[in-house]
């Protein structure tokens, strides 16, 4: 099967090839989304064969790479159209396609009716994939065109709905941050290749080729080219994970398409940095102090993102918060050496933040739908102003969505992490890790710290979404209330798989310490992904030094935080809903600051934005006016006027030019016989 | 008695061109040529090359001439009209003048005195023996085979241009 | 004998005379006559040299130039019939739409 591995980005191509292509034409949406859905499903299906073989071989054997040809080659440069299969390739495999599949299934539901219906599974097709070249690519080129290609699809999606200007705007900011990000991304590769080329003569962008020769590098103890390189790639991680300072466009990346940021903004596009980090595991481990770096920004952006979902009220941005705070928590993972826990929250998180994205668009649909109704069929004169995405209008939602509502809930668990679901036992794992690892000395109880906290506001805030939405009175006008419904089967049903998945798909990485409580189950996950993070070993030293009481009691207390947090959020929007605004009233500055996202835009706007238009404008208004203009309409002048005068030359008599002709003869031959 | 022949040949061509030139009248112009055309046809006997004598009278002083003649009569042209630029003559004049000295120079030059080059079997005694005719004809279907079926495409081209252009209407 | 050099001055004082032809006269015909007059003193240079030389090439290149020549007549003179059509004119003066 590993033979065939090229099928699996194949089959989305062919996918996009036609609906992109023949869509238009074919306008019956069951064949659209049918075809877009088959697709993915079918690359789920040799994925999923894939791994089964996978599984059959032993653990140092688990990697293949099948190249189809060589892309580029130029002196020592050598790039291939490769694919590369090994666990951690096929985990994500594994997350793309089927959270894919689920998603392209919801869409049909979702997009039904939608203008250009084609045009967003076409563009869901190519994002897919994108999505299977970056985590296939056996080489940094290959995965840097998918990355590319990923970003693309992103501000496509975004700006689905271009007609409307802040969906334009938001497309326009995800493209232009990320940028900032993929430069940093290309300088990474362009250093990586030249060190290692010249220092060692390996000239190689080949993962495997590089792991292999990264027993060359030294462990750079202060500041040095491989700490260089890996800041680099940190710094295309944080454009396209989102994590600060570039995570701005995330958040007004939700004007798109809700299966968009389910499938995008949630479990895979954003999660390519942390995929890149794993997959360059064997760099960064060399530098320390990268590593520090990208464990406070992970731990920061967890944290900073956190505070900020407490006080917004779309349902959406909440969730988009949540995204990048969980981001931070992966990249806490990697700064600390845990690539393992990392990558396992990276998979947990896609299933319980896919199925937070599409129950939220399964409330929002129905919502939409109500004040549709409301206002076309009942003449409700404010409905359509009424913002279907805005939680202080819903409330009570558990009786009309009761699926959504189930699943929403189990998915909110699992991300507060209560034990038993997902989200606990790779929170855990990380909190753990970062409070145990060997590398940052005291500042790992300041990690810890960051990442508890933020795990607190976590629960905080993704109950208060639960609380504000499905629980209490409804606050919706009373003509919508009767037209909400649930959604149709098609949305329930990936709700319902997703849903499962974020309880039980924790239990293949069982912490050791309770594996060995249960009779010795082991960590599969773990287990499974040893071969790929050999290399990282030195930092995964499991804090062999503490003691089991002592993460019994970390455990405990992270448990206890989470509960706080729902507690709060219990008795502040339940049992006392004044409080809050009380608070707000008490406190408005701190609630300004806060609501406005800590005025990060502005800032930036201040700093780069203006700026930027500002010597935008110096250079179109002084130079390219004056200076390029002035180039262009001069020679223009200058030709004009020496046409002008030359004009005369042509009298238009032939006399002329016969003597002219003769003269140029005699000319000629005179310079030639009395030269 | 060669050279004495060739002088008057070579005054009467020379005096026929200038006649030629300097006629008001094109018709007396184009007589002035036929007579030129004649003298040349007369120099080429003397150069051993009777074909090409008879087709210059046949071909220009016959075929082309006639033509002339004919357009000149069609068109009832008498002579020039409007008004002559002095200094178009003497332009003329110059650069006629500057033409003739330059094509002396490169004749009269010491290094054009002995005329060499590589001496070819066609001499007087050839073309008396085979035929002046013979010997063009075997060069024209031999060695410059395709240049003379080209000539032919040419005149075919010549006869459709000259049919479309003279005709009033198409 | 006549040497060479006889029958090359003799075409260069032809040449020379069709130039000027060229440049001063302005009715058309006359012009293409003096161009046949300087084609022809070309011609006697080609058939001088061939002689001189004891080859046959120069004649048949007066050949050609006798074809180009007679091609020439047929289409310029078509030409001359055209313009005079239009313009009752066959002074070269008046051949100036460029001008316009």
């Amino acid at each position: 099967m590993f033979e065939y591995v090229w099928l699996i980005p194949l089959f989305p191509l062919i996918g996009f090839a036609i609906n992109g292509l023949l869509g238009k034409k074919i306008k019956n949406e069951k064949i659209i989304g049918g075809l877009g859905t088959v697709m993915v499903v079918c690359s789920f299906i040799v994925s999923a064969l894939i791994l089964l073989q996978l599984l059959g071989l032993p653990g140092e054997e688990r990697h293949f790479e099948k190249t189809l040809f060589t892309w580029i080659q130029s002196g020592n440069f050598k790039a291939d159209i490769g694919f590369l299969i090994d666990p951690l390739s096929v985990i994500m495999l594994m997350v793309v396609t089927g959270v894919g599949s689920l998603i392209h299934l919801y869409s049909i539901g979702y997009m039904h009716g939608e203008e250009g219906f084609y045009r967003y599974f076409a563009y869901l097709n190519l994002f897919t994939f994108s999505m299977l070249l970056l985590v296939l690519g056996n080489n940094l080129l290959l995965m840097f065109v998918g990355w590319e290609g990923v970003g693309l699809c992103s501000y496509l999606l975004i700006g689905y709905y271009f007609h409307k200007k802040s969906a334009g705007d938001a497309g326009k900011k995800a493209f232009v941050v990320n940028r900032i990000g993929d430069f940093g991304f290309l300088l990474g590769i362009f250093t990586l290749f030249w060190y290692f080329g010249t220092k060692f003569n390996v000239w190689t962008i080949n993962f495997h080729e590089l792991a292999l020769q990264s027993h060359l590098l030294s462990t750079e103890a202060t500041f040095g080219v491989i700490t260089l390189v890996t800041l680099f790639f940190f710094i295309g991680a944080t454009g396209k994970s989102a994590q600060i300072p570039l995570y701005t466009w995330l958040p007004d990346a939700m004007e798109g398409p809700t299966p968009v940021s389910a499938l995008i903004h949630a479990a895979t596009m954003v999660t390519a940095g942390v995929y890149m980090i794993a997959r360059m595991n064997f760099l960064y481990i060399k530098a320390p102090q990268t590593l520090m770096v990208v464990a406070i920004v992970g731990a920061a952006t967890a944290i900073f993102a956190a505070t900020i979902g407490t006080a917004q009220n779309d349902i959406k941005r909440v969730l988009a918060y949540s995204t990048v705070s969980q981001l931070g928590y992966m990249f806490l993972a990697m700064g600390v050496g845990a690539f393992t826990a990392g990558i396992f929250h990276l998979m947990t998180h896609a299933f319980f933040k896919a199925c937070l994205f599409l129950g939220s668009g399964s409330v929002i649909h129905g919502m939409h739908y109500a004040l549709h109704h409301a206002d076309h069929h009942e003449h409700c004169a404010h409905a359509a102003d009424v913002d279907p995405q805005d939680m202080r209008n819903m409330g009570g939602l558990r009786k009309q969505m009761p699926w959504t509502f189930l699943t929403f809930l189990l998915a909110t668990i699992a991300i507060a992490g209560i034990p038993g679901f997902a989200g606990f036992f790779s929170k855990d794992e990380i909190l753990w890790q970062a409070f145990a690892n060997p590398l940052h000395g005291d500042l790992n109880y300041v990690l810890w710290g960051l990442g508890a906290v933020a795990a607190g506001l976590t629960a905080f805030y993704m109950f208060r979404l639960v609380f504000m939405t499905f629980f209490g009175e409804s606050r919706l006008i009373p003509e919508a209330k009767k037209h909400l419904h649930e959604s149709h089967i098609v949305i329930v049903l990936p709700l319902v798989v997703l849903a499962i998945l974020s309880v039980v798909g924790g239990w293949i990485g069982l912490p050791k310490l309770i594996g060995e409580r249960l009779g010795n189950i082991p960590n599969y996950f773990e287990h499974f992904l040893e071969p790929v993070f050999a290399n990282g070993h030195v930092a995964a030293a499991e804090g062999a030094h503490l003691s089991a009481t002592l993460e019994w009691g970390l455990m405990g207390t992270s448990v206890l935080i989470a509960v706080v947090g729902i507690s709060i959020a219990y008795a502040l929007y339940i049992i006392a809903p004044t409080v809050p605004a009380r608070f707000v009233a008490r406190f408005p500055r701190l609630y300004q600051l806060v609501y406005n996202k800590w005025y990060v835009d502005e800032i930036y706007d201040f700093l780069f934005v203006n700026p930027c238009k500002a010597f935008g404008n110096f250079l179109w208004k002084g130079f390219d006016v004056v200076v390029v203009d002035g180039l262009v309409n001069g020679t223009a002048f200058v030709v004009k006027n020496t046409g002008g005068g030359m004009r005369y030359l042509q009298t238009g008599l032939v006399h002329n030019y016969a003597m002219t002709m003769v003269l140029g003869v005699v000319v000629i031959v005179g310079v030639y016989i009395f030269r | 008695m060669d050279s004495i022949f060739f002088y008057i040949v070579a005054a009467t061509a020379v005096i026929s061109g200038i006649l030629v030139v300097g006629c008001k009248n094109p018709i007396n112009s184009a007589l002035s040529l036929i007579m030129t055309f004649f003298s040349l046809a007369t120099l080429y006997v003397m150069l051993d090359a009777p074909f090409m004598a008879a087709i210059q009278v046949i071909v220009y002083a016959g075929a082309i001439m006639v033509l002339i003649v004919f357009v000149i009569m069609l068109l009832n042209i008498r002579i020039e009209s409007g008004k002559r630029y002095m200094h178009t003559r003497v332009m003329g004049a110059i650069l006629g003048a500057v033409v003739l000295i330059e094509t002396l120079y490169v004749i009269m030059r010491p290094a054009s005195q002995n005329l060499t080059g590589g001496k070819g079997p066609v001499d007087a005694a050839m073309v008396l023996n085979v035929g002046h005719t013979e010997l063009i004809g075997r060069a024209l279907f031999t060695d410059y085979l395709l240049p003379f079926e080209i000539t032919s495409i040419l005149l075919l081209v010549a006869i459709v241009g000259a049919v479309l252009l003279a005709k009033r209407k198409v | 004998m006549i040497a060479i050099h006889h029958y090359l001055i003799l075409s260069a004082i032809l040449f020379a005379i069709g130039t000027v032809g060229v440049l001063v006269r302005k009715n058309a015909i006359v012009i293409f006559m003096c161009i046949e007059l300087m084609l022809n003193a070309v011609n006697l240079t080609f058939i001088a040299l061939s002689n001189h030389l004891g080859k046959l090439d120069g004649q048949i290149f007066v050949f050609f130039v006798m074809t180009v020549a007679a091609a020439e007549a047929a289409v310029g003179l078509a030409l001359m019939i055209a313009f005079f059509n239009n313009k009752e004119s066959i002074e070269v003066e008046d051949f100036n739409l460029m001008k316009q």
